[in-house]
């Protein structure tokens, strides 16, 4: 094997685990929710939603499992990893804080798995467009959700749309991880994996802004700031929310239902 | 042993966990069954990525394809293309109306509809009245929405088109 073939491997599976970690930090974050919803239908709601993607996270990290070939099944990649290891976006692991920002996150997060999904679809790996394809369906549902409670809060009561834009102004920032480049993602989107996230950008946000508009919420400029969740560099939340994912796999090694 | 043509005779009687009134080949996710000697082989599409009746369905296939005569049973998962409420035979649709949860519309039809401000019509399953109104977006089951009818007042799910 020669070195460039080793790297294009190692960025194929940093690119795979991207995906997957994003989509069981998330998971676990709103499985946060589950008995504590404002109204039973949207606890339900949230905890479907949390389902979805940690059925995502199982297809991708079995999937990621045998990319990396050292016998590592979906559980060990997500219960005994330690925190740098975990190339979920940052925005995924902040705290839920109330209903809104919960589901603002929700609807810009959705946004960017439709695009991310609809682009890899035509992946070079044919497991990862399966997922894709199956993927898209739900991450539909979560937007439509999702946005619909943006708009409805947004352009709510003074209280509510207080919040919304406090939410927005705290999480706006994140989202500019979605499209940094780094070196995972030309290398993605040159074997043909999928797309580097800059590629997303302008389609992502022609989705996203006509909501926060009808929401009647600012949208934040741009600032300098940038998260690196996806690299491994993580926020002061992830051990927290790691240290209680973990918990029953560490406590108990090997243990099942 | 088992011809395929059995199988899928044994395998029209596995109801659905969650929605006992209709079998795992009416609501479309066995895709193929092949019988060689004393194997069954049945290749299975998942409904939802996280839908906790996967399991409980694979264990169903295979103890009644047991039960019935076939020694090695083996069950394989295939994701693409992907599932789609497209695929619930038309007369499975009619057996959940009859029994309380609206049927999906075809999936092309949600598809147009725009991300915001968009709740699709649905027929009460109950009295056939259209005035209904969407309650929760989710149901007690990933694959279902909530829905009431404002003329006989009753709730009613409905099987979302995906």
């Amino acid at each position: 094997m020669t070195t460039t073939a080793t790297a294009a491997d190692a960025a194929h599976l940093d690119y795979v685990l991207r995906i997957a970690d994003s989509a069981l930090i998330l998971g676990q974050r709103l499985a946060e929710w589950c008995g504590h919803g404002p109204v039973i239908e949207e606890d339900i709601a949230l905890t479907n939603t949390a389902l979805d993607l940690i059925g995502q996270a199982r297809l991708l990290l079995t999937h990621a499992g045998h990319l990396e070939g050292k016998g590592r099944g979906e559980d060990a990649l997500a219960f005994l990893r330690a925190e740098p290891e975990y190339r979920s976006l940052t925005i995924c692991e902040l705290p839920n804080e109330d209903f809104g920002r919960t589901c603002l996150r929700n609807c810009l997060f959705a946004a960017f798995q439709m695009q991310l999904w609809q682009a890899l679809a035509s992946s070079s790996d044919a497991q990862l467009a399966a997922i894709a394809g199956k993927s898209i369906k739900e991450a539909r549902y979560h937007l439509q959700h999702a946005s619909d409670w943006t708009v409805r809060l947004g352009d709510g009561t003074e209280e509510s749309h207080g919040r919304m834009q406090r939410a927005l102004d705290y999480l706006w920032p994140y989202t500019a991880e979605f499209f940094s480049p780094t070196a995972t993602d030309q290398q993605a989107e040159a074997a043909g994996i999928g797309p580097a996230g800059s590629s997303l950008a302008a389609a992502w946000e022609e989705s996203v802004v006509p909501v926060l508009e009808v929401a009647t919420l600012k949208v934040p400029a741009r600032t300098p700031f940038l998260s690196r969740g996806k690299e491994g560099r993580h926020s002061e939340h992830m051990g927290h929310l790691l240290a209680e994912m973990q918990y029953l796999q560490r406590a108990h090694p090997g243990g099942t239902w | 042993m088992l011809t395929a043509e059995q199988a899928w005779d044994v395998l029209a009687r596995v109801a659905d966990p969650e929605i006992p009134v209709i079998s795992v080949t009416e609501l479309g996710i066995v895709r193929e069954v092949r019988a060689e000697s004393e194997a069954v082989e049945v290749v299975v599409t998942p409904t939802y990525s996280g839908c906790p009746a996967t399991e409980a369905i694979e264990r169903s296939i295979v103890d009644a394809l047991r039960e019935a005569g076939a020694a090695d049973v083996r069950v394989q998962t295939r994701l693409a293309p992907a599932w789609t409420t497209d695929w619930i035979a038309p007369e499975a649709k009619e057996k959940l109306r009859r029994y309380g949860i609206a049927p999906p519309g075809a999936v092309a039809d949600a598809r147009a509809l725009q991300p915001i401000g968009f709740v699709p019509r649905v027929d009460c399953p109950l009295c056939g009245s259209r005035n209904t109104e969407r309650l929760s977006a989710f149901g007690a089951t990933a694959c279902k929405a909530l829905y009431r009818c404002r003329d006989c007042r009753e709730p009613f799910e409905h099987f979302k088109p995906i």
